[in-house]
């Protein structure tokens, strides 16, 4: 599934400051469905070069980073079981940085 | 501002429930409201109003210096407030106002992002930098005195370039630093905003309380400060939550920096803003209920508050002879950086004054960078 990952608010250094990701990624073995829990995961692995901990926290994004589906605060789609299509677009943001 | 494309794939998402027509976009953390953008950037804006408007922050025709370090709450703020000005008609002369602390690979790219703003939002800027100010800049006195304290210089410095701007340009007094004089005529101001935000107080008021500051405790919920003879600066953005003005910025897509200090470690704070963080994932208005615990606080009227006077040298508020500031930069020129550092003090022959009870809470040497005083 083809996908479209924009890192920000300081995370982008975490994947060698390349803003941008995109990215073709597989549901699970076994699965139908991609889910964000799935994705997080995938991105823990695949993507995030250093520092995971400013990333996640358990198997959730770490509390001060932002989450948007398609321009929409993942919140309202389901959080973690967010169901992600082709082409979607998820960005992260970090608040953690001073302003 | 543009929209992204992202907009019209596909929403997931329930009806907005103020216009019932658009598709939510965010869940408020004050109220869990759900919200779209367009709806969103109205509440957002009609609070600071709000804020403004009930509190008497400003009146027409003052010049209002707004503290912009390239970061999102400021270049936030600099684009709501211009907004605000021209659409409330406030009649504020509003201007941009830079500290240049002189930390190469953070403040001189930061300083980039403030630039910019100045055309984006038509707003003048002004920038003054430690260098000039004190003759020193961060990256050469962090040369001199090594990564141990230098938060502590910064910080001291900080609060006090607030009030030598106040004094120098707001007040006609004779300057002590040629610097300054040379553009007093310029720059004229009345009050200064800061975009500092309902995480940031929450998170004071938990540092206030942890290290037993009940001086600041009873000031760090406040809107206003200042208005004891010193520059009167105010928080417009109080109430409003780090994860809103985050989305802001970014549905906006407004142009702020981000990077952190490459010379803050600030493990402190670090620490009670990721406890707020977790709070707030399990219940949202735990940061605005911090803040009112802060605001509710009574000191009780047989706690004994520190005694202000003015450095001798300066004339800058201390409870010292000399202020801090003046100590620091003796011990900088003397080429003894430790003086004024750490718990011991009564340099000048002077007593230490007041019993060791209150001993942390005059310590500004024990101050992590980024209290809220500036």
């Amino acid at each position: 599934m083809h996908l479209t990952l924009e890192f920000g608010g300081g995370l982008e250094l975490l994947c060698q400051s390349v803003k941008i990701h995109n990215v073709d990624v597989d549901s699970p073995a076994g699965e139908e469905k991609l889910t964000m829990k799935d994705l997080l995961s995938w991105v823990r692995t695949n993507l995030i070069k250093e520092r995971p901990e400013m990333f996640m926290k358990g198997d959730s994004v770490r509390p001060g980073v932002l989450v948007l589906v398609n321009d929409c605060d993942w919140e309202l789609s389901g959080q973690l079981d967010t169901t992600l299509e082709e082409k979607d677009v998820i960005v992260f943001i970090s608040t953690l940085h001073g302003g | 501002m543009e929209e992204s494309e992202a907009t019209t794939k596909k929403p997931r998402s329930r009806q907005c429930c103020i216009c019932k027509d658009r598709r939510a976009a965010l869940k408020r953390p004050k109220n869990l409201e759900q919200i779209c953008r367009e709806c969103f950037y109205d509440a957002f804006e009609e609070e600071i109003h709000k804020v403004i408007v009930q509190n008497q922050l400003f009146k027409p025709g003052e010049r209002v210096a707004v503290g912009a370090s390239g970061g999102k709450d400021s270049t936030v703020l600099a684009y709501v407030m211009s907004e605000l000005n021209r659409r409330h008609q406030y009649g504020l002369e509003l201007f941009l106002l830079s500290v240049d602390e002189g930390i190469t690979g953070y403040r001189d790219d930061s300083l980039e992002t403030v630039k910019r703003n100045e055309i984006q939002y038509g707003l003048p800027l002004k920038i003054v930098s430690y260098k000039d100010l004190y003759g020193w800049s961060m990256d050469e006195i962090v040369k001199a005195i090594g990564l141990k304290n230098n938060c502590t210089f910064c910080g001291v410095f900080r609060r006090q370039v607030r009030e030598l701007i106040y004094f120098v340009f707001a007040r006609p007094v004779v300057s002590l630093i040629p610097a300054l004089d040379r553009g007093a005529a310029l720059l004229k101001v009345d009050k200064l905003v800061t975009g500092h935000n309902a995480d940031d107080i929450a998170e004071t008021v938990l540092l206030n309380i942890l290290r037993g500051d009940i001086a600041r405790l009873g000031r760090c919920t406040s809107i206003t400060t200042g208005e004891d003879g010193t520059i009167p600066r105010c928080k417009p953005f109080n109430f409003e939550n780090l994860d809103d003005i985050d989305t802001y910025a970014y549905f906006k897509k407004l142009d702020y920096f981000s990077t952190e200090c490459i010379y803050s470690p600030n493990a402190y704070r670090g620490f009670a803003r990721e406890f707020i963080k977790d709070l707030e994932r399990i219940r949202p208005r735990a940061i605005l209920d911090i803040i009112k615990s802060g605001e509710d606080f009574r000191i009780s009227t047989t706690t004994k508050m520190p005694e202000q006077g003015t450095c001798e040298r300066c004339g800058y508020i201390s409870s010292q002879k000399w202020c801090k500031a003046c100590v620091l930069l003796e011990g900088l020129n003397r080429g003894l950086p430790k003086l004024g550092i750490g718990r011991t003090r009564g340099r000048n022959g002077q007593q230490r004054d007041a019993p060791q009870t209150n001993g942390g809470m005059k310590n500004i040497g024990s101050k992590q960078c980024g209290t809220l005083d500036f």
